[in-house]
């Protein structure tokens, strides 16, 4: 299932800062709602987000139930070297997503 | 049976209209009490002294639908290694839980600004808190207005 939404620009300039939006697809619920019934819907939301550039961990995030429905995050970063940023979602329920993106540095 | 009277009747009521509260009491602590906020950013901050500045929260002061509601903290002053923001934490008043998220980054950054859509459960004050990296802790506060709340009344 492609969950995720990357934007990451292909090409940049040595010492550019620019800008890595993310966005992944999951309901995030909360663990606060009820059903008609009255019973608690279990909570179900993404957790952690880490972002890797050429391996080295740039951004992290611990997320709550406050966090809207498909998590949006976006951040900055200098354009160093040439390489690839992988991205990393964990949740409840044993959720995982990964996914990545290539940049190229001049 | 005894004769109902006025008096048995006030009372019976009386006590109906207690036991009808009691539910309503139970639920109040799905809300987070503005001693919760306090305590979870103790969490964060410790005993470390928290000021007013340097920190830019930017949310629309008021919101239609509080289960979208888009936010931006940035923190000013340039990303260097000896002068940088380690992370950023933010927090509200009356959501079931403080937390928001909380936000690790460093200098290679380049700008200490993060984006990100959050829930509201009501109209309240959110506080973003930046930890830089001589130890000290910069906030910033805003009161957002919100329309519709985010898990009120929501029922599936």
């Amino acid at each position: 299932m492609a969950a995720a939404l990357i934007n990451v620009p292909a090409r940049a300039k040595r010492g550019d800062i620019i800008e890595i939006k993310t966005l992944m697809s999951h309901i995030m619920e909360t663990g606060y709602r009820r059903t008609a019934a009255g019973d608690l819907v279990t909570r179900d939301i993404v957790t952690s987000f880490t972002c890797r550039y050429n391996g080295k961990e740039i951004f992290h995030a611990d997320l709550f139930p406050a966090i809207a429905a498909n998590p949006f995050l976006s951040f900055f970063i200098v354009a160093q070297d040439s390489g690839k940023f992988e991205f990393e979602w964990i949740g409840d329920r044993g959720f995982s997503e990964t996914a990545s993106a290539s940049i190229t540095v001049e | 049976m005894a004769v109902p009277t006025r008096r048995k009747f006030l009372r019976l009521t009386g006590q109906a209209t207690i036991a009808g509260m009691v539910p309503m009491v139970s639920l109040r602590p799905l809300e987070a009490t503005p001693a919760m906020l306090a305590s979870a950013i103790r969490n964060v901050v410790g005993e470390a002294p928290v000021r007013t500045g340097k920190v830019k929260l930017d949310i629309p002061p008021l919101v239609e639908n509080g289960n979208v509601v888009p936010m931006t903290v940035s923190v000013a002053g340039a990303m260097t290694a000896d002068d940088h923001v380690r992370s950023i934490h933010v927090f509200n008043e009356k959501n079931p839980q403080p937390n928001i998220g909380n936000f690790y980054l460093g200098p290679y950054a380049g700008r200490a600004q993060v984006s990100t859509r959050i829930r509201l459960a009501d109209s309240q004050k959110v506080v973003a808190i930046a930890h830089l990296s001589d130890g000290s802790f910069w906030s910033a506060s805003a009161d957002i207005v919100v329309t519709l709340a985010a898990c009120d009344g929501e029922l599936i």
